[in-house]
């Protein structure tokens, strides 16, 4: 008895240390259990919170499982066609250069069908940040064959597992967006564990810094899980994310913009 | 010493029974309950109280924000 009302105690605002983001709706997200689109959704809600963006900021959400992301993120966010978040967001960034833009799509969306538009605007160096969600699986139509579904990884399409001679192999846009002169800051992240989650927060911070200072194109992969569509529980699947998916999709910066061009930016700037 | 003393919060109705507060939890402060939420998910819940640290672990992970934490010294 004395512990629970030693407990209560400690229940008041002064020792508040965490709560979700007040960005994030009510409305449940539509996520299956353990799914890494809602945390990535709360850490993106909490930068903009903390950075005082949430008037100044236009999300642009992709066909996938995040489809319905204007319902869970009380921001301005835009639908896209299929893969053409990068040209949508390409086209708000310089209608409005002072708004913070960013993508939010998944392994379907931006290395598939929309391959072109990620590719072309990557190059093009729009003053954007593209957050990308690789879960190696079409996740939201019944977990079918992705570009970056890994060999031998077994999936509704390639039921046998994935077989490279016939299917090509799994497909690394990080890096290939890392070549490309317009990006400036291009790293993957994932957020399965606190550290993890962490440090994805803060890459999404310094995005959020180069994009105010018109680096170019800001480039995040969020390596991430999909339960239903792996056919595990969540726990399971972060585990065998950890062990197979960072073995072909290495966590860690890829791309970061020397400090002399940061500063030389700032200079530019005042 | 300074001691810290932790409690969570979690959203019954919200939460999906995802485990991923249970298996972070570096205290076992959580548990899944025997009884189901609205939705039919054994929800996560503090089975251990006395334990919890505030650490936020277990909100940092959740993927649908279900978790407040409280933290004081004493
Ligand atoms: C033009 C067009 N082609 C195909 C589809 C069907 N479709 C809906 S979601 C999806 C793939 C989603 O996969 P991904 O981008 O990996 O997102 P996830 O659901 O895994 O988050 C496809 C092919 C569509 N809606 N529109
Ligand atoms: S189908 Fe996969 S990606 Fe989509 S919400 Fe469920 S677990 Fe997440
Ligand atoms: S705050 Fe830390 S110690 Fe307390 S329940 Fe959450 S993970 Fe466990």
């Amino acid at each position: 008895m004395k512990t629970a009302e030693g407990l209560k105690d400690i229940i008041k605002p002064e020792n508040l240390v965490y709560r979700k983001s007040s960005l994030i709706t009510d409305k449940p997200f539509s996520y299956c259990p353990g799914c890494g689109h809602g945390t990535t959704h709360r850490i993106i809600a909490e930068v903009i919170e903390e950075e005082n963006l949430a008037e100044n900021t236009i999300g642009v959400c992709p066909v996938g499982c995040s489809v319905l992301m204007y319902d869970f993120l009380d921001l301005d966010i835009q639908q896209a066609a299929h893969g053409r978040a990068p040209a949508v967001a390409t086209a708000i960034k310089r209608l409005m250069p002072e708004k913070f833009v960013f993508t939010y799509q998944g392994d379907g969306d931006l290395a598939a069908i929309g391959t072109s538009e990620t590719i072309h605007a990557c190059n093009r160096g729009e003053n954007i940040l593209i957050v990308f969600i690789n879960n190696g699986i079409y996740g939201m139509t019944g977990g079918q064959m992705a570009p970056t579904t890994l060999e031998g990884m077994k999936s509704s399409t390639s039921p046998y597992g994935r077989d490279v001679k016939m299917m090509g192999n799994p497909l690394k846009m990080t890096e290939l967006v890392a070549m490309l002169p317009g990006t400036c800051y291009v790293t993957r992240q994932s957020v399965h564990t606190p550290a993890a989650v962490r440090k994805a927060k803060k890459a999404i911070k310094k995005a959020v810094g180069y994009q105010k200072k018109g680096m170019g194109t800001c480039f995040i992969e969020i390596v991430s899980n999909c339960p239903s569509g792996w056919k595990m529980t969540p726990v399971e699947s972060n585990k065998w994310m950890e062990e197979n998916m960072f073995a072909y999709y290495k966590p860690g910066d890829l791309k970061v913009p020397a400090e002399s061009d940061a500063d030389a930016e700032n200079k530019n700037e005042q | 010493m300074a001691k810290v003393k932790g409690s969570i919060v979690v959203d019954i109705e919200k939460c999906k029974g995802c485990e991923l507060c249970v298996v972070t939890c570096p205290t076992k402060t959580i548990a899944l309950a025997a009884e189901v939420n609205g939705k039919g998910y054994h929800y996560a819940y503090p089975a251990n109280p006395e334990l919890c640290i505030g650490c936020t672990n277990c909100a940092t992970v959740c993927p649908d924000g279900v978790i407040t934490v409280y933290r004081m010294k004493i």
